[in-house]
């Protein structure tokens, strides 16, 4: 298979967006629960929290530093690999990206290394201030980053500008407060919160298991097992999906997601399981739940979930239409000034510019879409269908695991109430071999959102074929090779740190009587 | 919404160049530090504890400091995103090696002291050695292209299409140059860091490194600004161009002229204090490294970060990123910049947040004000560096 510079440029960023994301859900979710011990350490004065909340530190140090070093090529490649796509939306794109540098980042980093170096330079209640800054700015920067996403799946509050050939921002407002962009936040940030849970859930159980660190151990899983409930239920009850009827695009999506060919009457069923075929453009030995889909999905018993071939004809019209504003385009700018448009172009445009990226969807075909044969609009409309597969099981993969979560969280938060989170060995060892499944269903989410996206980098805007820079293949393969290697290299070392860190355990705690602390460091607690 | 129309487009984009400066100086001078001091580690540092105060001298700030280089990145994505998007793309392979080089950095401060061992901590002080010296001559490296023009054009689309511009051939002559200057530049700056927040041998180190770093630095500078006046051509724009007008850099027409670099400075004198701060500062840093002061140098070496960096931009007025191969598609301050409403947006962002920012990280510093104390370290084995 000949790989193209569309091809590589989306393998590069899904291998580096994936591989970031391998780290930021711990991030989110741990700066949240060092926060909440080290409350609990300042209320009681209870040192076992601080001790908690330093080896707790540690780890998160070693994986903070890997999302901190990956998060610079993410801010940086939509200008190396995807220059069009950062000229035609960066006027409204670029700004929620700034912002999170300026609310978020700025935040986060500067306190993070208050939290590593502070403990004998500030107070107690200082000291806190800066864990707390750290995990509100690990927060806001998924806000930030997600009306950025959001936007690209949804893109409110903006127009085409044909003097510019790019869009810009109409209303700012709009895009903020984007609901894909809200439902995304509270969803991925719960997927954070579960991570950081059960990741402390499972290092606490080991140490059970090996009768070290009960102390430790067990006010961790105290800790974890009940903000885990509390994200998993979030996690699933609020998920993606509210934001799933929206748009077009995001039906198609929902549609691709249950392999929901033709269009069923109000409430849909819900495909348990079963083989889509894309091809045959049916789903084989399909396990089906009545009702439950449309009640997921519209939260009634009454709205219809569109199917895709529903979906694929309506595309058509729309590519019909973008046609029209395609040709109206090119006669605006032809004009020249702004006086010199027939109003009847200006009309043309005005009703059919909405449409104009699926216009561009034909250019895979013809270079100029006003000379697209039937059949290749035809086409063009059935390349709105994301692969319908890879959708179905990574959807069903994400969502069985958050009902694991919810479970796992529960039994321990009961065992936690009951005082007997070490009776039981087999639960234990669940919890240990649990620590990987979050970031499975982290990273399938990621894949639904994403490759459900497809065609589109912005929905109904940009087709991602359009999007990228003229670089060579041969380019990009050598930074995607360069990066592979280096990323390699990196998690085995940071697996092998962490490993070794929790191995290790958390140090004893310092009397502070016996301490011999320098003068000039006294004076200043 | 009409509010943003209270400040009118073109002064918007006079506005936003500035703050462009702002956040490039802003990166020199706070993460150049830490580069500097990466730069210095191998030669100001010999043991192993001697390495550890190097790098916890910068441990608790360089996160926060690279920050500045991260919102460099959105904040001209989100101002100037045909010029983010022609110079990330035209600079590819550039680009790759500085992220490549700036990765191996917080992991190389984070990881070399959790364990023993000479070939581990070896190995990561070369990775903290490349992270600061790459990033800091491939930028110098591409400031000096860009002043001589980048081969790009655009298409009627305003697809951006490159003709050459692989890493090899940006390393010419004067880009070197360029490149080499900002080497020196940030290693004069870490040396005055260093000397701030160390004592002993490293310190003593650490300000003769600084000294010669300050006098190359001068002698670079001047280099570059005698061979830019006899040896490079500058731009002008041709055309009347509306400077309120759409982001359009296909709007007006611009040609290649002997001597435009040196244009403002003839209509302007007043812009000539850029290059003078940035000798003045770096001969102050030098003469109180010679005195051996100690909080004044750094201050001195930002003055002339400060100085340099101004210099380019003022040269360059209004153009940001000529085209060498076409030069109507070269990008200026008044056709390249972001809709007069996200200028406006981004501005009042800007000014809530910059203050709060300065606020907090002042108050780290005041925290974290002393000397690295080597005690200190070799008690705090799970958190120091």
């Amino acid at each position: 298979m000949e790989l193209d510079v569309v091809d590589l440029s989306r393998l590069q960023f899904a291998m580096t967006a994936l591989y970031h994301f391998l780290f930021v859900p711990l991030t989110l979710g741990l700066s949240v629960l060092l926060a909440i011990m080290e409350t609990v350490y300042v209320m009681t004065g209870r040192r076992v929290w601080r001790q908690m909340t330093k080896f707790w530190g540690v780890l998160f140090g070693i994986n903070f530093v890997l999302g901190v070093a990956t998060g610079l090529v993410m801010e940086f490649q939509f200008g190396m690999n995807w220059s069009y796509y950062s000229h035609y939306v960066g006027d409204i794109f670029g700004a929620p990206l700034a912002l999170e540098g300026l609310m978020a980042f700025f935040l986060e980093a500067t306190f993070v290394g208050l939290f590593f170096f502070g403990w004998d330079k500030l107070s107690k209640v200082g000291h806190l201030i800066a864990t707390w800054a750290v995990a509100a700015g690990s927060n806001f920067s998924a806000l930030w980053i997600l009306v950025a996403n959001g936007w690209m799946q949804n893109p409110v509050g903006s127009a085409f500008n044909p003097q510019t050939m790019r869009m810009e921002v109409t209303d700012f407002f709009a895009v903020v407060t984007n609901p894909v962009a809200q439902a995304k936040f509270v969803h991925t940030v719960s997927a954070g919160y579960v991570t950081a849970s059960i990741f402390v859930l499972g290092v606490s159980a080991w140490y059970l298991l090996k009768g070290r660190h009960i102390e430790i151990a067990k006010r961790s899983m105290t800790v974890a097992a009940s903000f885990g409930l509390a994200a998993s239920l979030s996690v699933v009850v609020l998920g993606d999906e509210s934001g799933y009827l929206t748009t077009e695009h995001q039906q198609m999506k929902l549609a691709a997601i249950e392999a929901m060919w033709e269009t069923e009457p109000a409430p849909a069923a819900f495909t348990v399981f079963g083989f889509p075929s894309e091809q045959d453009r049916e789903t084989h030995f399909a396990v089906r739940i009545p009702w439950a889909l449309g009640l997921i999905a519209t939260r009634s018993l009454d709205t219809v979930v569109p199917g895709i071939e529903q979906l694929v004809n309506h595309a058509e019209e729309r590519i019909k239409s973008g046609i029209i504003a395609f040709d109206a385009l090119q006669k605006i700018r032809a004009a020249g000034s702004t006086a010199a448009i027939p109003p009847a172009v200006k009309d043309a445009f005005e009703d059919n510019g909405t449409d104009l990226g699926y216009a561009l969807l034909l250019k895979r075909y013809v270079d100029d879409p006003r000379t697209a044969t039937p059949e290749q609009i035809k086409a063009a409309a059935w390349d709105t269908v994301p692969s319908v597969p890879t959708l179905f099981w990574a959807f069903r993969i994400m969502v069985g695991l958050g009902f694991f979560f919810i479970v796992l969280t529960a039994v321990f938060f009961f065992l936690s109430a009951r005082r007997t989170l070490d009776r039981y060995r087999p639960l234990l060892w669940l919890a240990v071999l649990a620590i990987p499944l979050p970031w499975i269903a982290a990273e399938m989410g990621w894949v639904v959102a994403e490759i459900g996206r497809q065609p589109w980098i912005i929905e109904g805007v940009l087709p991602t074929a359009a999007a990228v820079s003229s670089l060579g293949a041969a380019t990009v393969l050598t930074t995607i090779v360069g990066f592979a290697a280096l990323y390699t290299v990196l998690i085995i070392i940071e697996m092998t740190l962490m490993i070794r860190a929790i191995a290790k355990g958390p140090e004893p705690d310092e009397d502070p009587e016996a301490n011999l602390i320098p003068a000039h460091l006294v004076a200043a607690e | 919404m009409v509010l943003h129309t209270l400040i009118d487009y073109d002064t918007l984009r006079v506005i936003w160049w500035l703050l462009l400066g702002v956040l490039l100086i802003g990166f020199a001078v706070m993460d150049g530090f830490d580069l500097g001091t990466d730069i210095l580690l191998p030669f100001v540092a010999r043991t192993d504890l001697e390495r550890r105060i190097v790098i916890n001298s910068v441990g608790p700030v360089w996160e926060g400091n690279q920050v500045w280089l991260i919102l460099g990145g959105g904040a001209i994505f989100a101002a100037w995103p045909q010029l983010y998007a022609v110079s990330f793309s035209g600079f590819y392979l550039a680009m790759f090696a500085i992220l490549f080089a700036l990765i191996l950095r917080p992991v190389g401060f984070k990881y070399r002291s959790k364990r023993e061992g000479r070939l581990w901590r070896g190995a990561w002080d070369w990775a903290l050695f490349i992270g600061g010296l790459v990033p800091a001559l491939v930028m110098g490296v591409a400031v000096g292209n860009v002043l001589q023009g980048v081969p790009f054009h655009l298409n009627n689309d305003l697809r951006i299409f490159y003709d050459g511009s692989t890493l090899f051939e940006l390393l010419n002559p004067y880009g070197l140059l360029a490149g080499l200057l900002s080497v020196a530049m940030l290693t004069m700056h870490g040396a005055g860091w260093l000397v701030l927040k160390t004592d002993g041998l490293v310190a003593e180190r650490a300000r003769r490194f600084g000294a010669v770093a300050a006098l190359v630095t001068v002698l670079l500078f001047v280099l570059g600004g005698v061979w830019l006046f006899l040896g490079i051509s500058g731009y002008r724009i041709t055309s009347v161009i509306p400077v309120a007008g759409p982001s359009n850099p296909l709007g007006k027409t611009a040609e290649v002229a002997v001597g435009a670099w040196f244009a403002n400075y003839a209509a302007h004198p007043w812009m000539l204090a850029g290059p003078v701060l940035g000798i003045v500062g770096a001969l102050a840093a030098f003469a109180l490294l010679w005195a051996r002061k100690e909080v004044t140098p750094v201050l001195a070496s930002a003055v002339s970060i400060f100085g340099i960096i101004s210099t380019v931009g003022l040269t360059m007025f209004p153009f940001i990123l000529p085209s060498s191969v076409d030069p109507k598609s070269s990008l200026t301050v008044w056709d390249s910049s972001s809709s007069h409403l996200t200028l406006f947006i981004m501005l009042v962002s800007v000014g809530i947040f910059v203050p709060i920012i300065v606020a907090y990280t002042s108050w780290v510093y005041r925290v974290l004000w002393g000397k690295v104390d080597a005690r200190e370290i070799q008690k705090d084995n799970s958190h120091a560096y």
